[in-house]
């Protein structure tokens, strides 16, 4: 029936169709290209990766105090934990490919700073970021001095025990020897010194050198609780026992990879010394332990090891946490 | 032989003559190849967790591999979307009739790359980095986007589908397979075509193109570079162009003799071998050494790969019929006897791609929910879980593919081999020596 239509209406139809297919595809085409686009940009992701590949980004979030707010993270590569420090909260996993939606409420303004809390690498600790939380609320208050500094203790500086003990030191056994013994059980005394040092002290008493580490093992225990040494134990686990190992004794799994690294890094440069800072410390050798005091130790994880892989963990841990973390610490050396 | 002529059917008639059912399939089309892209730019950059590598390299390649290629021939190509943005700004129109005056520079192909050598090599580049391409989005993306592009620039400088005929990577083992296929496009009379005024299915007329892919229909013998377009179906004045179901393989009992399909034959033989080995194998360097591209250890894996594919299996094979009694020089007989290497090759492929696609399949229910990796959960899959399918009959379904393709490329060498009065005991040889080897590394 083609012959029934004039020529032009033939052209007419066919350019109608072209027409149509043209947009079409164009429109097609369009969509593909903008749907995508669009929703990806409506959906700000928080991505983790690695510290070698730059961490987190974005690694500064902003917030309203007291006002809600929802994060989407996703991990591009491993799995990674997602947590704030100095809140009470608990860590959320972050998966590759997967988004996890965490709403955190801060209720003071200031900078926080948040963490990855798997073990995802040998630069794991690296894997930080802050919230920096705005608002009218009162100012925060000036920063309490950590003891280390008002004490004036050289946290760097060797603090080295002259004396150790034969036998692991026993509170139980310490206990009833201290019983009569005039000595500052206070809690002020114990954050103040070092085991060494209250071992020196005892040294006008008739005791032995082993009773005397016994007394010292049996004041130690009475400043701290066993709920605060499991809690600090949780902590430790949680955080310190990568590289310082589940044991105390500093051959954590990223232990050999830190010295590795250590020994390709610039520190390096300075001397053989230098090299040694870069193994985690082992929390076994007395030499070490019974000569630091609570607040050096204090100083030790608050501030981090400048120059070394010991992260800084003032801005994650409460001053709580990190006592009670001390307090587990020492259960490396004495039997509680 | 024995045909059916699928385009008796009215139905099957209608909707391969109509512009618009494929139209509407190649929009479809387009758009899942444009999404994938964007995904592998801007999606997640865990593959199992991305659409472009979920539903290219697991979805589309197992339709592939399984179901188009063995089948359909070169089914894929007659919806492949790549070429409608390049043949609308080719030809200027998606529908209307071409212009007598062409738009662009129209160049012929230039006659030395008239061959699908290039084409061997586009496969082997993305070949030697496939551990990378196929498991990173971002790679895959920019290698989507790249052939799009590619296509369409040849457009502008060559006539009809240069790219699809010479370049494309895939377009050239799906040709070589497609001999393979139970489905064909021939015409009906030959009588007919060498009276036809004016062969408007090679120059086009005001129904439809000329044959995009440069190939006179009334000539055609094998499927290989017939890309199922269709457009000599709309074109045809006499309706002498037919849709036929035929026997597997058909192709095959004439050999080609053309070196650079047989090289295409070890290519693709090889290379199966090699991915069966690094990328399911218990090998860790191997695959360490796959992964690292641009490393010295790559560079071997480069270096073995291409010896393998060129050197070592080509020269077992010409070894083989070296002092076999023929007429024919050692080149040809290395041609026409390659062609038992096809179903030989389709099957390892088949038998290779199960055991991955099995393994994977599950990430495509995950990823259809959240195909760009942003925490969606369109149809509330998001979170199934990673879960290998139907391991139960995964081997004796790779046995079977890998004994049924020894046994059909036998009856091929046979086949072959007769035709050019010559043993086929050197090929079947062969055959039996790269399925055992083939067998040991995925079972």
């Amino acid at each position: 029936m083609l012959h029934d239509y004039a020529g032009h209406d033939v052209a007419a139809l066919v350019k109608r169709s072209e027409l149509v297919s043209r947009i079409l595809i164009t429109v097609a085409i369009i969509g593909a290209v903008g749907t995508p686009l669009f929703i990806w940009a409506r959906t700000p992701l928080i991505h983790a990766r690695v510290a070698e590949n730059g961490g987190w980004s974005p690694d500064v979030i902003h917030a309203n105090a007291n006002q809600p707010f929802t994060l989407h993270l996703t991990s591009d590569d491993v799995v990674h934990g997602f947590a704030v420090g100095q809140m009470d909260m608990q860590s959320v996993d972050v998966l590759p490919g997967k988004v996890t939606d965490i709403t955190l409420k801060i209720d003071k303004p200031g900078i926080y700073t948040f963490f990855c809390t798997r073990w995802c690498g040998l630069n794991h600790w690296r894997m930080r970021g802050t919230i920096e939380v705005g608002g009218s609320s009162s100012a925060p208050g000036p920063a309490a001095v950590p003891m280390y500094v008002t004490l004036g203790l050289d946290i760097d500086a060797p603090h080295e025990a002259p004396v150790i003990p034969i036998n692991r030191p026993s509170a139980i056994s310490g206990q009833k020897l201290a019983a009569n013994l005039p000595i500052d059980r206070s809690i002020d005394y114990y954050l103040k010194h070092s085991p060494y040092q209250v071992f020196d002290e005892l040294s006008t008493t008739s005791l032995t050198e082993s009773q005397r580490w016994d007394v010292v093992a049996s004041i130690w225990q009475s400043n701290t609780t066993p709920e605060s040494r499991a809690n600090g134990q949780q902590l430790y686990t949680q955080n310190c026992a990568a590289c310082h190992g589940e044991n105390g004794a500093g051959n954590g799994v990223f232990a050999d990879d830190l010295a590795a690294a250590g020994e390709s890094s610039i520190q390096t440069m300075a001397g053989a010394d230098s090299m040694t800072m870069q193994s985690p410390v082992d929390f076994t050798n007395p030499i070490r332990m019974l000569g630091a005091s609570p607040a050096l130790l204090q100083g030790k994880i608050l501030r981090g090891g400048m120059g070394t892989g010991m992260p800084m963990w003032g801005s994650i841990f409460t001053e709580e946490q990190i006592w009670d973390l001390i307090a587990y610490l020492y259960s490396f050396q004495f039997d509680y | 032989m024995n045909r059916f002529e699928l385009t008796r059917l009215p139905f099957i008639k209608k909707i391969l003559k109509s512009r618009y059912p494929q139209l509407a399939v190649f929009i479809v089309m387009l758009v899942g190849y444009i999404f994938a892209i964007l995904a592998g730019l801007i999606g997640s950059p865990v593959g199992s967790r991305n659409f472009s590598i979920v539903f290219v390299w697991i979805a589309w390649w197992a339709v592939l591999i399984l179901v188009a290629v063995p089948f359909f021939g070169r089914g894929w190509c007659a919806v492949c979307p790549i070429p409608l943005p390049s043949e609308w700004l080719q030809r200027g129109a998606v529908l209307s009739p071409p212009d007598k005056k062409p738009k662009w520079f129209n160049l012929r192909w230039p006659k030395f790359l008239r061959n699908i050598w290039m084409q061997n090599i586009s496969f082997l580049l993305l070949a030697l980095f496939s551990s990378v391409l196929l498991t990173t989005p971002n790679i895959t993306g920019i290698v989507l986007a790249a052939m799009l592009v590619a296509a369409i620039g040849l457009s502008m400088v060559f006539e009809r589908r240069s790219f699809c005929r010479y370049l494309c990577p895939v377009g050239g083992f799906i040709g070589l397979y497609s001999q393979t296929a139970p489905i064909e496009l021939r015409i009906k009379d030959k009588q007919v075509c060498v009276t036809c005024d004016g062969k408007p299915c090679y120059n086009g007329s005001e129904n439809g193109y000329g044959c995009p892919w440069d190939v006179f229909p009334g000539g055609l013998t094998r499927n290989t570079y017939c890309g199922l377009c269709m457009e000599c179906i709309r074109t045809c004045p006499h309706d002498n162009i037919a849709i036929n179901l035929r026997p597997f393989s058909a192709d095959l009992a004439k050999p080609s003799t053309r070196m650079d399909e047989a090289f295409k034959a070890f290519i693709m033989l090889g290379s199966s071998m090699i991915y069966a080995g690094v990328l399911l194998g218990p090998w860790g360097t191997f695959k360490d050494a796959a992964y690292n591209v641009g490393t010295s250890v790559w560079l071997v894996y480069v270096i073995i790969f291409l010896a393998i594919i060129f050197i070592i299996l080509p020269g077992l094979f010409a070894l083989g019929i070296l002092k076999t009694k023929s007429a024919l020089p050692l080149k040809q007989r290395f041609a026409s006897l390659a062609t038992a290497l096809i179903p030989l090759g389709l099957m390892f492929w088949v038998a290779f791609s199960l055991s991955f696609v099995l393994t994977n399949a599950s990430y495509i229910i995950a990823s259809l929910s959240d195909p760009l990796g942003l925490g969606w959960n369109l149809f509330g899959t998001a979170n199934a879980a990673w879960q290998p399918l139907l391991t139960t009959i995964l081997a004796p379904a790779q046995t079977l593919a890998l004994v049924g393709g020894l046994i059909w490329s036998a009856r091929t060498a046979q086949k072959a081999a007769d035709k050019i009065k010559t043993s086929s005991i050197p090929v079947i040889a062969f055959c039996f020596m790269t399925t055992l080897v083939m067998m040991w590394l995925l079972l």
